[in-house]
């Protein structure tokens, strides 16, 4: 997944799938979908140390590293929640730490969902995103510790 | 007063007072129904603050020049109006705070220290809010006394007997809502004040949400320490109050020392002025408390008791309607219940609905709403909270009915 596409280049897609819609139902319609379809986590992932939690909602997350690419894994309590994570890791999966730590996330403000992102929601996303760069930047530190010691 | 309101509930003549409600909110015109959170502000309290940094911005009680002498007579106008508001035997017995959370750790850092020791009992309920929980338990964690809990029923109302049967000899003090901020049941208070006072134990009322709609008067529930927010009666934020009986304020230690709080200071020894200046160190929240008066005087023109009535309909009109949609539980059935009503819908997180619901301008509180261990009581994540206040009307209730319907749809 992602093998060839940049992450601005996901985002531009996600941003031209959200041009077709005309109205906020439309839009979250779609994401609560895509929030039904985000594969469950398994269960022996769903504990504290993954557990992000919002005042609102929970999210947890977990990352896999393979190969110089990040994976991410997440689910949340929250369907619209886990539509927006199911973006996310649409956008941040399976790309290099330096690419990870490097996006801005320009999409979500693009397609009207970037009030989902601010402290206030307190949904988990914004400390998911920051979770997310921090795993990015752990696994850039093994990186180069590997490449030392060969 | 700039909003003159007829003496029955005229709602639209009340709304054209809160200058707010005329907003859009996503396209919309806004319904707020969060108002347990925060009551919106009429225009008469807007200018309140206005007109003192306009017209005579000066630091109270140590001035000698006439800006200072009207400064202070309007925030000390304040203190009269609420020693009345609530039925006070003397102004000297009104703490202004920042809200109700300060007033509560104030007096769990004063009365407290001294006098909770080892092995003495504090009891609260399940329904309280996160700010009548941790002052509690940070004071009963040094000095090794023992927090107790009157647990809550099915119908969010709390077990008199089992209370009974919790307090001891070693109980010091009771501490508990008026009106819980996330099922709005009323709790007999003055009973429980009765069994309290008979085991001698004082006790605390938490009235931020009951001081906007129940007739309070702390003589008459013989309470002991009575806190609540001005921002929940219509008035500003950061400013609060403390009622606590006069012989137990003259013998509390300090708070927070500085200014006004004393009376002479040299390096040995500082001797303390006299209630209520004790305990308000620095300089007030001026502006905010002089307009907390002119919110008092707006719900006292139109009446507590034409507001609670409208209130009370408006809760029972929602609750009908909201009941009839498939799976939808409301969270809290108390006999005794004012101002708002909190659900949970089956296979759906609250914070969704909360999220749809704003996309169509209507604001709810979704969440724990700052009490978990009710939540957890509950078994549930938290709920959707539509709260109400003078100003919502029942075409409001409608569009909240037929939101919900709308959102179970996008999200089933």
């Amino acid at each position: 997944m992602n093998d060839d596409k940049s992450i601005s280049e996901i985002e531009q897609e996600i941003i031209e799938d959200f041009a077709l819609f005309d109205s906020w139902e439309e839009k979250y319609e779609y994401i609560i979908d895509l929030g039904k379809k985000l594969p469950p986590l398994e269960e022996e992932h769903k504990i504290d140390e993954n557990r992000i939690r919002g005042c609102q909602s929970t999210v947890w997350l977990i990352a896999r590293y393979d190969n110089g690419k990040i994976y991410y894994k997440a689910e949340s309590d929250a369907v619209i929640v886990k539509g927006l994570v199911s973006l996310l890791i649409r956008v941040l999966s399976g790309h290099s730490p330096s690419e990870i730590l490097n996006s801005k996330l320009d999409f979500m403000k693009e397609i009207g969902m970037t009030t989902h992102l601010a402290q206030t929601r307190s949904n988990g996303l914004l400390a998911m995103v920051r979770q997310m760069k921090n795993y990015a930047i752990a696994f850039s530190t093994i990186n180069s510790t590997v490449d030392k010691s060969l | 007063m700039n909003n003159t309101v007829s003496p029955a509930l005229d709602v639209n003549t009340i709304r054209d007072a809160f200058p707010i409600l005329q907003r859009q909110v996503n396209g919309h015109p806004l319904v707020y129904l969060d108002n347990a959170a925060t009551a919106q502000k009429p225009l008469s309290v807007i200018d309140a603050i206005s007109d003192y940094y306009k017209g005579y911005n000066a630091n109270i009680h140590r001035g000698i020049h006439r800006m200072a002498e009207e400064a202070t007579t309007a925030f000390e106008a304040t203190r009269k109006t609420i020693a009345r508001f609530i039925g006070a035997a003397s102004s000297d017995e009104i703490i202004f705070t920042r809200g109700t959370t300060e007033g509560i750790n104030l007096v769990a850092y004063t009365w407290g220290k001294q006098n909770i020791n080892k092995g003495d009992e504090i009891i609260i309920s399940e329904m309280e809010h996160h700010s009548n929980i941790v002052p509690w338990q940070v004071l009963c964690q040094e000095k090794n006394a023992v927090l107790k809990i009157i647990p809550v029923d099915d119908n969010g109302e709390l077990s008199f007997e089992i209370f009974k049967k919790l307090l001891t000899p070693h109980t010091k003090l009771v501490s508990i809502v008026q009106v819980s901020n996330s099922l709005g049941t009323v709790n007999p208070v003055r009973e429980i004040i009765e069994e309290a006072h008979k085991a001698g134990a004082r006790v605390l009322i938490d009235g931020a949400q009951s001081s906007v709609h129940l007739d309070i008067n702390v003589q008459d529930l013989d309470c002991d320490f009575f806190a609540f927010s001005g921002h929940k009666i219509y008035g500003p934020t950061g400013v609060g109050v403390l009622y606590g009986k006069k012989d137990l304020l003259e013998a509390m230690p300090v708070f927070q020392g500085g200014g006004e709080m004393i009376n002479e200071v040299t390096f040995k020894q500082t001797t303390y002025n006299e209630l209520p200046y004790k305990y308000e160190a620095g300089t007030p929240n001026i502006a905010d408390t002089i307009a907390l008066k002119t919110a008092i005087d707006f719900v006292e023109s139109i009446g507590k008791d034409l507001i609670r009535e409208h209130e009370v309909e408006l809760v029972k009109y929602a609750t009908r309607q909201l009941e009839d949609i498939s799976g939808l539980r409301i969270i809290g059935k108390a006999n005794n219940k004012v101002s708002l009503v909190s659900f949970v819908i089956d296979n759906i997180h609250p914070s969704d609905i909360g999220t749809l619901l704003d996309n169509m301008g209507i604001a709810v509180r979704t969440g724990h709403h700052c009490t978990q261990p009710l939540m957890k009581r509950f078994d549930i994540p938290g709920t959707v909270r539509a709260s109400f206040a003078m100003y919502n009307t029942f075409e409001e209730v409608d569009a909240l009915v037929a939101g919900v319907h709308k959102a179970v749809k996008i999200l089933l």
